[in-house]
């Protein structure tokens, strides 16, 4: 062997040398693939700027027909009406409303789960509970929509019967309980990444589980709890099905839970729905809703990246 | 890594070495015939240890023989392991800390525990320090205050910190997050210090520091080091225990065990034959 090896090697290196002597169509193609990758990650962006500048330029010329200042105050949405008008405040109120429903369910049962799963868990436990809360993520949203119409708003109107037929509250519960397993997940994910050290060392003090899970373990995963929680809020001001379905198609402008109430998202399923032509006001205030709809989910998004670079507490 | 001589050696004579020890100070903690698993590992067997009051007792041997083990199952710290079984006898002072109505939580606020590699809280040095205070109640932010001053002076770090206090530990060297660690834990007035191999990751100049501030802690506490290095333990050890295998070898007086073991198999480790 050891004789032979010598042979070999040289060979091995003349084979190398002749092929790399060769023009081969791999050294083209080396040159080649950047190019066509890097215009596959183009076609994502210019899709981005292209649907940015569709909804600016359609929300440009809504505002020339319905003055900005009427948009952003006014509090009566009559879009079908002989004297339309078209405040948006309605829609932004139902849009915060369903939302802080949502994360009253979804905030205090995630974060919950999450210590439970992160901190409380066996390993055995841990692993047959997770991936049964990211089932609950891939639910598809139609069917929590009808969830929300059909059992739990007869659910709410047998214990409260002032509640209506179709109101906010019901859709908030269940896009809470949709949101649930995004929490809870990314939560853990956020506390399971603490070292263990940090945790002996609040053990080694004397500190009981809790405290050390309080007191040691939340706020060293802080940002990343912060970040699923806006997430989470994110989440539910895009969340269209289940509100479109469950909470009507009133226009109100009002705090009362018991009533419908439409979200941005579910007057723009109406809207696009019903058979607004082109180039009239209320096919221009589609484009206007959408936008102020985009610019909040972009604010959370930019907050939540920014509060997790911010309270990030290095270990 | 050979240790074939072992069936050769005579019988240790741990009595006789309890006779010789009993007159110096008080005992504090007392083993007696502890065994421990880690599921089906038999990771200390038949341990008969006795600790004495302000002395520092350093515990020696190759790795995996059980030393860390021993020192954990002291604030039960190894109760952490799902899988361990224990059983034996360990008082401290006279009270059965492996009996349940023991709580662990009284039993580590008098018996500290420092680890291998520094880990401080990611809060600020004042707040590490405090930490332990506040945990068991206190709030006054005076008494607060003087807790930290007086922790890390005691740790030999208040010169280098006073003027940052509220600055992130992770800031610190390696060397004085291990002082801030040990000023942690001095904070909550212990009686009894553990320490995991506390200078295994520092630099020689950290480590002195830390074997100085050990000597100097001596006054007021019972000190029980874990260490892989044999010429620290001579260095700042009033007795060793030698640790082989889950076994404790020998224990002794730190200048008789180094200058004239009793047993082979202690001579064969601190001479570097093996280990």
């Amino acid at each position: 062997m050891a004789s032979n090896s010598h042979n070999e090697d040289v060979r091995v290196r003349d084979l190398i040398t002749e092929k790399r002597a060769k023009k081969s169509i791999s050294q083209i193609f080396e040159k080649i693939i950047p190019i066509i990758l890097f215009s596959f990650a183009l076609i994502t962006i210019l899709t981005t700027i292209g649907i940015i500048y569709t909804l600016l330029v359609e929300t440009i010329e809504f505002f020339k027909r319905v003055p900005i200042w009427d948009f952003f105050t006014g509090t009566v949405l009559r879009p079908l009406s002989q004297d339309p008008q078209f405040g948006v405040l309605p829609l932004i109120n139902g849009t915060i409303i369903s939302s802080v429903i949502a994360m009253l369910v979804a905030g205090p049962i995630g974060i919950m789960a999450a210590i439970y799963l992160s901190e409380y868990a066996s390993d055995k436990i841990r692993r047959v509970l997770k991936p049964m809360l990211e089932v609950l993520a891939g639910i598809p949203t139609i069917v929590y929509g009808f969830f929300a119409f059909t059992f739990v708003t007869p659910l709410i109107r047998s214990i409260w019967p002032d509640v209506e037929a179709t109101n906010i509250l019901s859709p908030g519960i269940v896009m809470g309980i949709m949101i649930i397993p995004m929490i809870a997940s990314l939560s853990e994910d956020a506390m399971s990444s603490v070292p263990n050290s940090i945790r002996d060392g609040a053990y080694a003090l004397g500190a009981t589980r809790l405290e050390t899970t309080f007191k040691v373990v939340i706020p060293a995963a802080l940002s990343g709890i912060i970040a699923s929680f806006i997430l989470g809020i994110s989440r539910a001001i895009g969340e269209t099905m289940i509100v479109t379905i469950a909470s009507g198609s009133s226009k109100n402008f009002t705090f009362d839970i018991t009533e419908s109430m439409q979200t941005m998202t579910a007057y723009i399923v109406e809207v696009a729905g019903g058979d607004a032509g082109a180039g009239t006001t209320i096919y221009y205030s589609l484009y206007a809703v959408a936008m102020t709809l985009f610019v909040f989910t972009l604010l959370m998004n930019l907050l939540a990246r920014y509060v997790s670079r911010k309270f990030r507490e290095e270990y | 890594m050979s240790i074939s001589f072992v069936t050769e050696t005579p019988k240790k004579e741990l009595p006789s070495i309890h006779e010789a020890n009993k007159q110096s100070n008080q005992v504090v903690f007392d083993t007696k015939q502890l065994n421990l698993w880690y599921g089906d590992t038999h990771a200390l067997k038949e341990v008969d240890l006795l600790i004495y009051e302000k002395e520092i007792t350093a515990i020696i041997g190759p790795s995996g023989c059980g030393k860390s083990t021993y020192l954990k199952t002291l604030n039960r710290m190894v109760e952490l392991v799902p899988t361990v079984k224990i059983s034996g006898n360990i008082t401290y002072k006279n009270k059965d800390i492996l009996d349940r109505s023991f709580k662990v939580e009284e039993l580590r606020t008098l018996v500290g525990m420092v680890f291998q590699k520094p880990n401080p809280f990611p809060k600020s040095i004042y707040d590490n320090v405090a930490y332990g205070a506040k945990i068991h109640g206190i709030r006054n932010k005076k008494i607060l205050d003087e807790i930290v001053e007086r922790s890390l002076k005691g740790a030999a770090l208040w010169d280098e910190v006073k003027d940052r206090l509220k600055e992130n530990a992770y800031g610190l060297s390696g060397g004085q997050q291990q002082r801030l660690c040990i000023a942690r834990t001095l904070a909550i007035e212990p009686d009894v210090i553990l320490m995991d191999e506390p200078t295994s990751a520092l630099d020689p100049i950290s480590t002195s520091k830390i074997e100085e501030l050990i000597q100097t802690l001596k006054k007021d506490y019972s000190i029980i080091i874990v260490t892989h290095n044999m010429q620290q333990a001579a260095r700042i050890s009033d007795r060793t225990a030698f640790f082989l295998n889950g076994e404790v070898v020998e224990y002794d007086k730190t200048e008789k065990l180094f200058s004239n073991p009793n047993d082979k198999r202690t001579e064969d480790y601190i001479t570097g034959r093996f280990g």
